[in-house]
Protein backbone atom coordinates (compact mmCIF):
# COMPACT_ATOMS: atom_id res chain seq x y z
CA UNK A 1 0.00 0.00 0.00
CA UNK A 2 1.11 3.52 -0.76
CA UNK A 3 2.10 5.26 2.49
CA UNK A 4 1.08 8.91 2.71
CA UNK A 5 2.55 9.31 6.19
CA UNK A 6 5.53 7.39 7.51
CA UNK A 7 6.59 8.09 11.06
CA UNK A 8 9.68 6.51 12.54
CA UNK A 9 10.60 6.75 16.23
CA UNK A 10 9.19 10.27 16.42
CA UNK A 11 9.68 12.02 19.75
CA UNK A 12 8.83 15.52 20.87
CA UNK A 13 9.62 16.83 24.35
CA UNK A 14 8.49 20.09 25.96
CA UNK A 15 10.86 20.81 28.84
CA UNK A 16 10.24 17.88 31.22
CA UNK A 17 7.24 16.46 29.36
CA UNK A 18 7.44 13.96 26.52
CA UNK A 19 4.38 14.71 24.41
CA UNK A 20 5.15 12.20 21.65
CA UNK A 21 7.29 9.22 22.57
CA UNK A 22 9.01 6.99 19.99
CA UNK A 23 5.98 6.97 17.70
CA UNK A 24 6.18 4.81 14.58
CA UNK A 25 3.34 4.17 12.15
CA UNK A 26 2.17 4.46 8.56
CA UNK A 27 -0.98 5.97 7.11
CA UNK A 28 -2.07 4.68 3.72
CA UNK A 29 -3.40 6.66 0.78
CA UNK A 30 -7.16 7.10 0.74
CA UNK A 31 -7.90 5.80 4.23
CA UNK A 32 -9.59 7.55 7.14
CA UNK A 33 -7.08 7.00 9.90
CA UNK A 34 -8.16 7.48 13.50
CA UNK A 35 -5.62 8.75 15.98
CA UNK A 36 -7.15 8.10 19.37
CA UNK A 37 -6.12 9.18 22.81
CA UNK A 38 -7.24 11.09 25.86
CA UNK A 39 -6.64 14.84 26.24
CA UNK A 40 -2.90 15.43 26.47
CA UNK A 41 -2.02 12.08 24.86
CA UNK A 42 0.02 13.83 22.16
CA UNK A 43 -2.49 13.98 19.30
CA UNK A 44 -2.29 17.72 18.62
CA UNK A 45 1.49 17.70 18.93
CA UNK A 46 1.63 14.91 16.33
CA UNK A 47 -0.59 16.90 13.93
CA UNK A 48 1.68 19.92 14.37
CA UNK A 49 4.79 17.82 13.81
CA UNK A 50 3.36 16.23 10.68
CA UNK A 51 2.63 19.67 9.21
CA UNK A 52 6.09 21.03 9.95
CA UNK A 53 4.66 23.58 12.35
CA UNK A 54 6.91 22.41 15.18
CA UNK A 55 10.12 20.42 15.03
CA UNK A 56 10.64 16.98 16.55
CA UNK A 57 13.15 16.34 19.32
CA UNK A 58 14.22 13.14 17.54
CA UNK A 59 13.01 10.64 14.98
CA UNK A 60 11.96 11.10 11.38
CA UNK A 61 8.80 11.41 9.29
CA UNK A 62 7.76 11.68 5.66
CA UNK A 63 4.41 13.17 4.73
CA UNK A 64 3.33 13.07 1.07
CA UNK A 65 6.97 12.12 0.35
CA UNK A 66 8.21 15.33 1.95
CA UNK A 67 10.11 16.02 5.15
CA UNK A 68 7.91 18.41 7.17
CA UNK A 69 10.93 19.96 8.86
CA UNK A 70 12.58 20.86 5.56
CA UNK A 71 9.65 21.24 3.17
CA UNK A 72 7.04 22.67 5.55
CA UNK A 73 5.54 25.29 3.19
CA UNK A 74 5.39 22.90 0.20
CA UNK A 75 3.82 20.24 2.39
CA UNK A 76 1.25 22.56 3.96
CA UNK A 77 0.14 23.58 0.46
CA UNK A 78 -1.02 19.97 0.03
CA UNK A 79 -2.58 19.42 3.45
CA UNK A 80 -5.65 20.86 5.13
CA UNK A 81 -6.07 21.16 8.87
CA UNK A 82 -9.18 21.55 10.98
CA UNK A 83 -8.41 22.28 14.60
CA UNK A 84 -10.63 21.97 17.67
CA UNK A 85 -11.22 25.74 17.79
CA UNK A 86 -12.24 26.74 14.26
CA UNK A 87 -9.71 29.61 14.19
CA UNK A 88 -11.99 31.82 12.10
CA UNK A 89 -12.00 35.60 12.15
CA UNK A 90 -15.33 36.38 13.79
CA UNK A 91 -15.23 39.98 12.59
CA UNK A 92 -15.09 38.91 8.95
CA UNK A 93 -17.79 37.34 6.80
CA UNK A 94 -17.68 33.70 5.76
CA UNK A 95 -16.83 34.79 2.23
CA UNK A 96 -13.92 36.96 3.42
CA UNK A 97 -12.61 34.17 5.63
CA UNK A 98 -12.54 31.79 2.68
CA UNK A 99 -11.26 34.31 0.16
CA UNK A 100 -8.24 35.19 2.34
CA UNK A 101 -7.35 31.53 2.79
CA UNK A 102 -7.80 30.89 -0.94
CA UNK A 103 -5.02 33.43 -1.49
CA UNK A 104 -2.90 31.91 1.28
CA UNK A 105 -3.26 28.41 -0.18
CA UNK A 106 -2.60 29.61 -3.71
CA UNK A 107 -5.96 28.64 -5.22
CA UNK A 108 -5.75 29.85 -8.86
CA UNK A 109 -7.22 33.36 -9.02
CA UNK A 110 -9.78 32.42 -11.67
CA UNK A 111 -11.06 29.55 -9.50
CA UNK A 112 -11.36 31.45 -6.23
CA UNK A 113 -14.95 32.69 -6.60
CA UNK A 114 -16.47 29.49 -8.05
CA UNK A 115 -14.61 27.34 -5.51
CA UNK A 116 -15.78 29.45 -2.55
CA UNK A 117 -19.34 29.37 -3.89
CA UNK A 118 -19.11 25.60 -4.33
CA UNK A 119 -17.83 25.06 -0.79
CA UNK A 120 -20.39 27.38 0.81
CA UNK A 121 -23.18 25.57 -1.03
CA UNK A 122 -21.75 22.15 -0.18
CA UNK A 123 -21.54 23.07 3.51
CA UNK A 124 -24.98 24.69 3.56
CA UNK A 125 -23.68 28.18 4.31
CA UNK A 126 -24.36 29.97 1.03
CA UNK A 127 -27.33 31.90 2.43
CA UNK A 128 -25.24 33.42 5.19
CA UNK A 129 -22.02 33.93 3.23
CA UNK A 130 -22.03 37.68 3.79
CA UNK A 131 -22.71 37.60 7.52
CA UNK A 132 -19.98 38.03 10.08
CA UNK A 133 -18.82 34.68 11.37
CA UNK A 134 -18.97 35.94 14.97
CA UNK A 135 -22.75 35.47 14.82
CA UNK A 136 -22.57 31.85 13.63
CA UNK A 137 -23.40 28.87 15.84
CA UNK A 138 -20.56 26.58 16.85
CA UNK A 139 -21.67 23.94 14.35
CA UNK A 140 -21.76 26.49 11.50
CA UNK A 141 -18.31 27.74 12.43
CA UNK A 142 -16.93 24.22 12.38
CA UNK A 143 -18.54 23.59 8.99
CA UNK A 144 -17.01 26.79 7.65
CA UNK A 145 -13.62 25.81 9.08
CA UNK A 146 -13.94 22.44 7.35
CA UNK A 147 -14.80 24.21 4.09
CA UNK A 148 -11.70 26.34 4.55
CA UNK A 149 -9.55 23.25 5.17
CA UNK A 150 -10.83 21.68 1.94
CA UNK A 151 -10.81 24.85 -0.17
CA UNK A 152 -7.55 24.05 -1.95
CA UNK A 153 -8.40 20.35 -2.45
CA UNK A 154 -5.78 18.93 -0.10
CA UNK A 155 -4.45 15.42 -0.62
CA UNK A 156 -4.28 14.90 3.14
CA UNK A 157 -6.75 16.28 5.66
CA UNK A 158 -5.92 16.53 9.36
CA UNK A 159 -8.82 16.76 11.77
CA UNK A 160 -7.90 17.59 15.32
CA UNK A 161 -10.90 17.03 17.60
CA UNK A 162 -13.07 18.38 14.79
CA UNK A 163 -16.38 17.70 16.51
CA UNK A 164 -15.35 18.31 20.09
CA UNK A 165 -17.84 20.54 21.86
CA UNK A 166 -20.50 20.23 19.16
CA UNK A 167 -24.01 19.05 19.97
CA UNK A 168 -24.82 15.54 18.65
CA UNK A 169 -26.73 16.81 15.60
CA UNK A 170 -23.99 19.23 14.54
CA UNK A 171 -21.30 16.62 15.21
CA UNK A 172 -23.20 14.10 13.10
CA UNK A 173 -23.55 16.65 10.30
CA UNK A 174 -19.82 17.49 10.37
CA UNK A 175 -18.92 13.78 10.41
CA UNK A 176 -21.15 13.13 7.43
CA UNK A 177 -19.47 15.96 5.56
CA UNK A 178 -16.02 14.63 6.45
CA UNK A 179 -16.88 11.17 5.23
CA UNK A 180 -18.57 12.40 2.07
CA UNK A 181 -15.79 14.82 1.17
CA UNK A 182 -13.05 12.31 1.97
CA UNK A 183 -14.59 9.54 -0.10
CA UNK A 184 -15.60 11.86 -2.96
CA UNK A 185 -12.45 13.99 -3.15
CA UNK A 186 -10.31 10.92 -2.50
CA UNK A 187 -8.17 12.56 0.13
CA UNK A 188 -6.58 10.73 3.03
CA UNK A 189 -7.91 11.75 6.46
CA UNK A 190 -5.86 11.75 9.65
CA UNK A 191 -8.43 12.13 12.40
CA UNK A 192 -7.17 12.89 15.90
CA UNK A 193 -10.02 12.36 18.33
CA UNK A 194 -11.07 11.06 21.69
CA UNK A 195 -14.53 10.32 20.39
CA UNK A 196 -14.45 6.53 20.14
CA UNK A 197 -17.92 6.12 18.67
CA UNK A 198 -17.05 8.56 15.89
CA UNK A 199 -13.78 6.73 15.20
CA UNK A 200 -15.52 3.36 15.15
CA UNK A 201 -18.00 4.61 12.58
CA UNK A 202 -15.66 6.55 10.29
CA UNK A 203 -12.18 5.09 10.47
CA UNK A 204 -10.65 2.37 8.33
CA UNK A 205 -7.77 1.96 10.79
CA UNK A 206 -6.99 3.46 14.16
CA UNK A 207 -3.96 4.02 16.35
CA UNK A 208 -4.37 4.36 20.10
CA UNK A 209 -2.03 6.65 21.98
CA UNK A 210 -1.34 6.68 25.71
CA UNK A 211 0.94 9.36 27.13
CA UNK A 212 2.53 9.91 23.72
CA UNK A 213 3.18 6.22 23.10
CA UNK A 214 1.48 4.04 20.51
CA UNK A 215 -0.27 1.18 22.30
CA UNK A 216 -2.41 -0.31 19.53
CA UNK A 217 -2.75 -0.11 15.76
CA UNK A 218 -5.16 -1.81 13.37
CA UNK A 219 -8.68 -1.82 11.98
CA UNK A 220 -11.43 -1.40 14.60
CA UNK A 221 -12.40 -5.05 14.07
CA UNK A 222 -8.83 -6.28 14.46
CA UNK A 223 -8.40 -4.33 17.64
CA UNK A 224 -11.63 -5.52 19.20
CA UNK A 225 -10.73 -9.13 18.38
CA UNK A 226 -7.24 -8.66 19.75
CA UNK A 227 -7.96 -6.74 22.91
CA UNK A 228 -11.50 -7.41 24.01
CA UNK A 229 -11.25 -10.67 25.93
CA UNK A 230 -14.87 -11.18 26.77
CA UNK A 231 -17.92 -11.12 24.60
CA UNK A 232 -21.60 -10.97 25.50
CA UNK A 233 -23.96 -13.17 23.47
CA UNK A 234 -27.74 -12.99 23.56
CA UNK A 235 -29.24 -16.47 23.38
CA UNK A 236 -32.94 -17.01 22.79
CA UNK A 237 -34.31 -20.49 23.39
CA UNK A 238 -37.73 -22.00 24.14
CA UNK A 239 -38.87 -21.17 27.68
CA UNK A 240 -39.03 -24.84 28.72
CA UNK A 241 -35.46 -25.42 27.52
CA UNK A 242 -33.90 -22.67 29.66
CA UNK A 243 -32.91 -25.00 32.55
CA UNK A 244 -31.20 -27.39 30.10
CA UNK A 245 -29.53 -24.46 28.38
CA UNK A 246 -28.21 -23.16 31.69
CA UNK A 247 -26.89 -26.63 32.55
CA UNK A 248 -25.07 -26.89 29.19
CA UNK A 249 -23.63 -23.40 29.49
CA UNK A 250 -22.42 -24.08 33.04
CA UNK A 251 -20.67 -27.22 31.77
CA UNK A 252 -18.65 -25.05 29.37
CA UNK A 253 -16.78 -23.38 32.22
CA UNK A 254 -13.64 -22.88 30.13
CA UNK A 255 -15.56 -20.89 27.51
CA UNK A 256 -18.38 -19.28 29.46
CA UNK A 257 -17.47 -16.72 32.09
CA UNK A 258 -19.68 -16.30 35.16
CA UNK A 259 -23.36 -17.05 35.46
CA UNK A 260 -25.66 -16.29 32.48
CA UNK A 261 -28.15 -13.54 33.20
CA UNK A 262 -31.64 -12.90 31.88
CA UNK A 263 -32.17 -9.12 31.80
CA UNK A 264 -34.76 -8.75 29.01
CA UNK A 265 -36.21 -12.17 28.46
CA UNK A 266 -33.26 -13.54 26.49
CA UNK A 267 -30.27 -15.12 28.19
CA UNK A 268 -27.05 -13.13 28.10
CA UNK A 269 -23.92 -15.24 28.23
CA UNK A 270 -20.41 -13.89 28.56
CA UNK A 271 -17.89 -15.99 26.67
CA UNK A 272 -14.13 -15.71 26.86
CA UNK A 273 -13.25 -14.80 23.26
CA UNK A 274 -14.61 -14.34 19.76
CA UNK A 275 -13.19 -17.69 18.60
CA UNK A 276 -15.29 -19.58 21.18
CA UNK A 277 -18.60 -18.60 19.56
CA UNK A 278 -18.87 -21.70 17.27
CA UNK A 279 -18.01 -24.07 20.15
CA UNK A 280 -20.68 -22.65 22.47
CA UNK A 281 -23.31 -22.74 19.73
CA UNK A 282 -22.32 -26.29 18.75
CA UNK A 283 -22.63 -27.47 22.38
CA UNK A 284 -26.18 -26.11 22.59
CA UNK A 285 -27.23 -27.70 19.31
CA UNK A 286 -25.64 -31.06 20.23
CA UNK A 287 -27.75 -31.03 23.42
CA UNK A 288 -30.93 -30.67 21.28
CA UNK A 289 -31.61 -27.14 22.35
CA UNK A 290 -33.60 -25.22 19.77
CA UNK A 291 -31.80 -21.89 19.43
CA UNK A 292 -34.01 -19.15 17.99
CA UNK A 293 -31.41 -16.42 18.25
CA UNK A 294 -27.68 -16.42 18.99
CA UNK A 295 -26.46 -12.82 18.74
CA UNK A 296 -22.90 -11.90 19.75
CA UNK A 297 -22.76 -8.27 20.85
CA UNK A 298 -20.04 -6.72 18.71
CA UNK A 299 -17.26 -5.35 20.87
CA UNK A 300 -16.36 -1.75 20.08
CA UNK A 301 -13.39 0.55 20.23
CA UNK A 302 -14.60 1.90 23.53
CA UNK A 303 -14.03 -1.49 25.11
CA UNK A 304 -10.62 -1.76 23.41
CA UNK A 305 -9.69 1.68 24.63
CA UNK A 306 -10.65 1.03 28.23
CA UNK A 307 -8.99 -2.39 28.23
CA UNK A 308 -5.74 -0.81 27.06
CA UNK A 309 -6.12 2.14 29.40
CA UNK A 310 -6.68 -0.16 32.39
CA UNK A 311 -3.66 -2.25 31.40
CA UNK A 312 -1.49 0.85 31.18
CA UNK A 313 -2.75 2.29 34.44
CA UNK A 314 -2.47 -1.13 36.08
CA UNK A 315 -6.13 -1.14 37.11
CA UNK B 1 8.47 35.68 -1.19
CA UNK B 2 4.83 34.89 -1.91
CA UNK B 3 3.41 38.39 -2.37
CA UNK B 4 -0.15 37.19 -2.83
CA UNK B 5 -0.08 35.46 0.55
CA UNK B 6 1.58 38.44 2.22
CA UNK B 7 -1.05 40.86 0.97
CA UNK B 8 -3.83 38.43 1.90
CA UNK B 9 -2.63 38.57 5.52
CA UNK B 10 -2.25 42.36 5.39
CA UNK B 11 -5.78 42.64 3.97
CA UNK B 12 -7.10 40.35 6.69
CA UNK B 13 -5.33 42.15 9.53
CA UNK B 14 -6.44 45.59 8.39
CA UNK B 15 -10.01 44.44 7.82
CA UNK B 16 -10.16 42.78 11.24
CA UNK B 17 -8.57 45.81 12.93
CA UNK B 18 -11.02 48.17 11.22
CA UNK B 19 -13.89 46.19 12.79
CA UNK B 20 -12.41 46.50 16.28
CA UNK B 21 -13.59 49.57 18.21
CA UNK B 22 -10.67 49.20 20.58
CA UNK B 23 -8.39 49.80 17.61
CA UNK B 24 -10.44 52.19 15.54
CA UNK B 25 -11.65 54.68 18.17
CA UNK B 26 -8.19 55.72 19.49
CA UNK B 27 -6.94 56.15 15.91
CA UNK B 28 -9.91 58.31 14.89
CA UNK B 29 -9.75 60.42 18.08
CA UNK B 30 -6.01 60.91 17.70
CA UNK B 31 -6.32 61.85 14.03
CA UNK B 32 -9.05 64.39 14.69
CA UNK B 33 -7.28 65.95 17.69
CA UNK B 34 -3.81 66.15 16.15
CA UNK B 35 -4.56 66.88 12.55
CA UNK B 36 -7.80 68.83 12.68
CA UNK B 37 -8.18 70.47 16.10
CA UNK B 38 -4.63 71.33 17.11
CA UNK B 39 -3.88 73.53 14.05
CA UNK B 40 -6.80 75.74 15.14
CA UNK B 41 -4.74 76.72 18.17
CA UNK B 42 -3.34 79.29 15.78
CA UNK B 43 -6.69 81.08 15.87
CA UNK B 44 -6.46 81.35 19.64
CA UNK B 45 -3.10 83.12 19.70
CA UNK B 46 -4.41 86.60 18.77
CA UNK B 47 -7.59 86.10 20.87
CA UNK B 48 -5.56 85.46 23.98
CA UNK B 49 -2.68 87.68 23.00
CA UNK B 50 -2.71 89.47 26.33
CA UNK B 51 -2.96 86.27 28.32
CA UNK B 52 -0.09 84.67 26.44
CA UNK B 53 1.95 87.85 26.39
CA UNK B 54 4.54 86.48 28.82
CA UNK B 55 4.84 83.36 26.75
CA UNK B 56 5.38 85.43 23.60
CA UNK B 57 8.09 87.44 25.30
CA UNK B 58 9.64 84.13 26.47
CA UNK B 59 9.73 82.99 22.87
CA UNK B 60 11.39 86.23 21.85
CA UNK B 61 14.16 85.45 24.34
CA UNK B 62 14.28 81.85 23.15
CA UNK B 63 14.76 83.05 19.57
CA UNK B 64 18.30 84.14 20.39
CA UNK B 65 19.17 80.57 21.38
CA UNK B 66 17.60 78.98 18.29
CA UNK B 67 19.73 77.74 15.37
CA UNK B 68 20.52 80.31 12.68
CA UNK B 69 18.23 78.70 10.09
CA UNK B 70 15.31 78.88 12.44
CA UNK B 71 16.03 82.49 13.39
CA UNK B 72 16.12 83.34 9.71
CA UNK B 73 12.66 81.86 9.28
CA UNK B 74 11.31 84.16 11.98
CA UNK B 75 12.94 87.29 10.54
CA UNK B 76 10.38 89.92 9.65
CA UNK B 77 7.54 88.19 11.52
CA UNK B 78 5.49 89.75 14.29
CA UNK B 79 5.32 88.07 17.72
CA UNK B 80 1.93 86.50 17.04
CA UNK B 81 3.18 85.10 13.73
CA UNK B 82 6.33 83.79 15.43
CA UNK B 83 4.18 82.07 18.04
CA UNK B 84 2.03 80.46 15.33
CA UNK B 85 5.03 79.30 13.29
CA UNK B 86 6.85 78.08 16.38
CA UNK B 87 3.88 76.09 17.74
CA UNK B 88 2.61 74.61 14.48
CA UNK B 89 5.94 73.99 12.77
CA UNK B 90 8.27 73.11 15.63
CA UNK B 91 6.61 72.51 18.97
CA UNK B 92 4.05 70.04 17.64
CA UNK B 93 6.52 68.18 15.40
CA UNK B 94 7.50 65.61 18.10
CA UNK B 95 3.84 65.18 19.04
CA UNK B 96 3.05 64.51 15.39
CA UNK B 97 5.39 61.51 15.57
CA UNK B 98 3.22 60.03 18.30
CA UNK B 99 0.49 59.40 15.75
CA UNK B 100 2.25 56.85 13.52
CA UNK B 101 3.77 55.30 16.60
CA UNK B 102 0.42 54.85 18.31
CA UNK B 103 -1.27 53.57 15.15
CA UNK B 104 1.56 51.08 14.57
CA UNK B 105 1.42 49.90 18.18
CA UNK B 106 -2.36 49.48 18.14
CA UNK B 107 -2.63 47.67 14.81
CA UNK B 108 0.38 45.48 15.56
CA UNK B 109 -1.00 44.61 19.01
CA UNK B 110 -4.24 43.51 17.34
CA UNK B 111 -2.35 41.66 14.62
CA UNK B 112 0.07 39.76 16.87
CA UNK B 113 -1.29 39.54 20.44
CA UNK B 114 -4.94 40.01 19.42
CA UNK B 115 -4.74 37.15 16.96
CA UNK B 116 -3.22 34.95 19.65
CA UNK B 117 -6.00 35.98 22.03
CA UNK B 118 -8.75 35.29 19.48
CA UNK B 119 -7.15 31.90 18.74
CA UNK B 120 -7.02 32.65 15.01
CA UNK B 121 -3.26 32.41 14.71
CA UNK B 122 -3.11 28.63 14.57
CA UNK B 123 -4.98 28.43 11.25
CA UNK B 124 -2.48 30.88 9.76
CA UNK B 125 0.42 28.76 11.00
CA UNK B 126 -0.96 25.76 9.10
CA UNK B 127 -0.92 27.64 5.78
CA UNK B 128 1.93 27.25 3.26
CA UNK B 129 3.41 30.63 4.18
CA UNK B 130 6.99 30.62 5.42
CA UNK B 131 7.90 32.10 8.80
CA UNK B 132 9.43 35.06 7.00
CA UNK B 133 6.38 35.73 4.84
CA UNK B 134 4.13 35.55 7.87
CA UNK B 135 6.37 37.90 9.82
CA UNK B 136 6.73 40.38 6.96
CA UNK B 137 2.96 40.39 6.43
CA UNK B 138 2.32 41.02 10.10
CA UNK B 139 4.89 43.84 10.15
CA UNK B 140 3.44 45.38 7.00
CA UNK B 141 -0.11 45.50 8.39
CA UNK B 142 0.85 47.82 11.24
CA UNK B 143 3.47 49.70 9.27
CA UNK B 144 1.31 50.49 6.24
CA UNK B 145 -1.59 51.61 8.39
CA UNK B 146 0.64 53.87 10.51
CA UNK B 147 2.37 55.47 7.53
CA UNK B 148 -0.93 55.92 5.67
CA UNK B 149 -2.62 57.58 8.67
CA UNK B 150 0.41 59.83 9.23
CA UNK B 151 0.62 60.85 5.56
CA UNK B 152 -3.08 61.51 5.24
CA UNK B 153 -2.89 63.31 8.58
CA UNK B 154 -0.01 65.40 7.32
CA UNK B 155 -2.05 66.59 4.36
CA UNK B 156 -4.95 67.39 6.70
CA UNK B 157 -2.64 69.15 9.16
CA UNK B 158 -1.07 71.19 6.36
CA UNK B 159 -4.43 72.34 5.07
CA UNK B 160 -5.78 73.04 8.56
CA UNK B 161 -2.66 74.89 9.70
CA UNK B 162 -2.65 77.19 6.67
CA UNK B 163 -6.39 77.80 6.81
CA UNK B 164 -6.43 78.43 10.56
CA UNK B 165 -3.43 80.76 10.46
CA UNK B 166 -4.41 82.58 7.28
CA UNK B 167 -5.74 85.73 9.01
CA UNK B 168 -2.35 86.22 10.70
CA UNK B 169 0.05 84.74 8.12
CA UNK B 170 -1.69 85.77 4.86
CA UNK B 171 0.35 83.12 3.00
CA UNK B 172 0.95 79.37 2.82
CA UNK B 173 3.61 78.92 5.49
CA UNK B 174 3.37 75.20 6.13
CA UNK B 175 5.13 72.78 5.56
CA UNK B 176 8.85 73.42 5.30
CA UNK B 177 11.66 71.09 4.19
CA UNK B 178 12.16 69.80 7.72
CA UNK B 179 8.58 68.51 7.72
CA UNK B 180 9.12 66.78 4.38
CA UNK B 181 12.11 64.97 5.89
CA UNK B 182 10.07 64.20 8.98
CA UNK B 183 7.23 62.74 6.95
CA UNK B 184 9.22 60.81 4.37
CA UNK B 185 12.14 59.69 6.52
CA UNK B 186 11.18 59.69 10.21
CA UNK B 187 7.52 58.65 10.02
CA UNK B 188 8.25 55.33 8.24
CA UNK B 189 11.06 54.69 10.72
CA UNK B 190 8.91 55.41 13.73
CA UNK B 191 6.09 53.26 12.37
CA UNK B 192 8.64 50.45 12.05
CA UNK B 193 9.82 51.07 15.59
CA UNK B 194 6.26 50.73 16.89
CA UNK B 195 5.62 47.50 15.02
CA UNK B 196 9.02 46.08 16.00
CA UNK B 197 8.42 46.90 19.66
CA UNK B 198 4.99 45.32 19.51
CA UNK B 199 6.29 42.04 18.06
CA UNK B 200 8.49 41.67 21.12
CA UNK B 201 5.79 42.88 23.52
CA UNK B 202 3.28 40.43 21.99
CA UNK B 203 5.62 37.52 22.56
CA UNK B 204 5.30 38.16 26.31
CA UNK B 205 1.75 39.51 26.42
CA UNK B 206 -1.37 37.46 27.10
CA UNK B 207 -3.63 39.59 24.91
CA UNK B 208 -4.28 42.82 23.03
CA UNK B 209 -4.57 45.14 26.07
CA UNK B 210 -1.59 43.60 27.77
CA UNK B 211 0.56 44.01 24.64
CA UNK B 212 -0.64 47.57 24.13
CA UNK B 213 0.46 48.53 27.63
CA UNK B 214 3.86 46.85 27.25
CA UNK B 215 4.48 48.36 23.82
CA UNK B 216 3.40 51.80 25.01
CA UNK B 217 6.77 52.20 26.71
CA UNK B 218 8.31 53.25 23.36
CA UNK B 219 6.13 56.37 23.38
CA UNK B 220 8.02 57.83 26.33
CA UNK B 221 11.11 59.00 24.37
CA UNK B 222 8.85 60.84 21.90
CA UNK B 223 7.04 62.64 24.70
CA UNK B 224 10.46 63.47 26.16
CA UNK B 225 11.49 65.00 22.80
CA UNK B 226 8.50 67.34 23.01
CA UNK B 227 9.59 68.61 26.43
CA UNK B 228 13.23 68.86 25.35
CA UNK B 229 12.19 71.19 22.54
CA UNK B 230 9.77 73.21 24.68
CA UNK B 231 12.55 73.66 27.24
CA UNK B 232 14.79 74.95 24.46
CA UNK B 233 17.42 72.24 24.98
CA UNK B 234 17.16 71.12 21.36
CA UNK B 235 15.29 72.33 18.28
CA UNK B 236 14.10 70.32 15.33
CA UNK B 237 15.79 71.19 12.05
CA UNK B 238 16.66 69.21 8.94
CA UNK B 239 19.91 67.81 10.35
CA UNK B 240 18.43 66.92 13.74
CA UNK B 241 15.41 65.30 12.11
CA UNK B 242 17.56 63.37 9.63
CA UNK B 243 19.86 62.08 12.40
CA UNK B 244 16.89 61.26 14.59
CA UNK B 245 15.43 59.25 11.68
CA UNK B 246 18.71 57.41 11.26
CA UNK B 247 18.81 56.43 14.92
CA UNK B 248 15.18 55.30 14.81
CA UNK B 249 15.82 53.25 11.65
CA UNK B 250 18.74 51.52 13.39
CA UNK B 251 16.61 50.80 16.44
CA UNK B 252 13.81 49.57 14.19
CA UNK B 253 16.24 47.27 12.39
CA UNK B 254 17.37 45.82 15.70
CA UNK B 255 13.81 45.29 16.98
CA UNK B 256 12.70 43.71 13.69
CA UNK B 257 15.71 41.39 13.73
CA UNK B 258 14.94 40.36 17.31
CA UNK B 259 11.25 40.03 16.46
CA UNK B 260 12.06 37.79 13.51
CA UNK B 261 13.87 35.44 15.87
CA UNK B 262 10.90 35.33 18.24
CA UNK B 263 8.20 35.02 15.57
CA UNK B 264 8.85 31.42 14.51
CA UNK B 265 6.11 28.79 14.30
CA UNK B 266 8.14 26.47 16.46
CA UNK B 267 8.43 29.07 19.23
CA UNK B 268 4.88 30.36 19.02
CA UNK B 269 3.29 26.95 19.42
CA UNK B 270 5.91 25.47 21.71
CA UNK B 271 5.83 28.53 23.95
Amino acid sequence: MNAVITINQLTRCFKETTAVDQLSLEVHAGEIFGFLGHNGAGKTTTVRLLNGVIDPTSGSMRVLSLDPQVDGPALRARTGVLTETPSLDGRLTAWDNLSIYADLYGVPRASVKPRIQEMLTEFDLADRANEKVGGYSKGMKQRLALARALLHKPELLFLDEATSGLDPVSAHHVNELIERMARREGCTVFMATHNLVEAQRLCDRVAILEHGRLVALGTPTELTRQYVRRLDVEVEVAEEQIPTTLRVLRSLSQLVLGEPSKPNGALVVTINKHESIPDVLAALVQNHIRVFRFAPQEANLEQVYFTLHEEKEGV
Amino acid sequence: MNHRAIFAIVRKDLKVASQNKGVLVPIIVLTVVFFVLLPWLARLVPVFENAVGDMLRGIEKQLTRMPAGMQQEFTGLGLTQIMIVYVLKYMLAPMFMLVPLLVALTIAADSFAGEKERKTLEALLYTPTTNRELFVAKLLSGWLAAVAVAWVGFVLYSVMANVAAWPQMQRVFFPNTMWVVLILWVVPAIAGLGVGAMVLASARAQGFQDANQLGGIVMLPIVALFYVQVAGAMYFNIVVVFLMGLVIWLLTGLLVWLGGRVFQRNRILAG
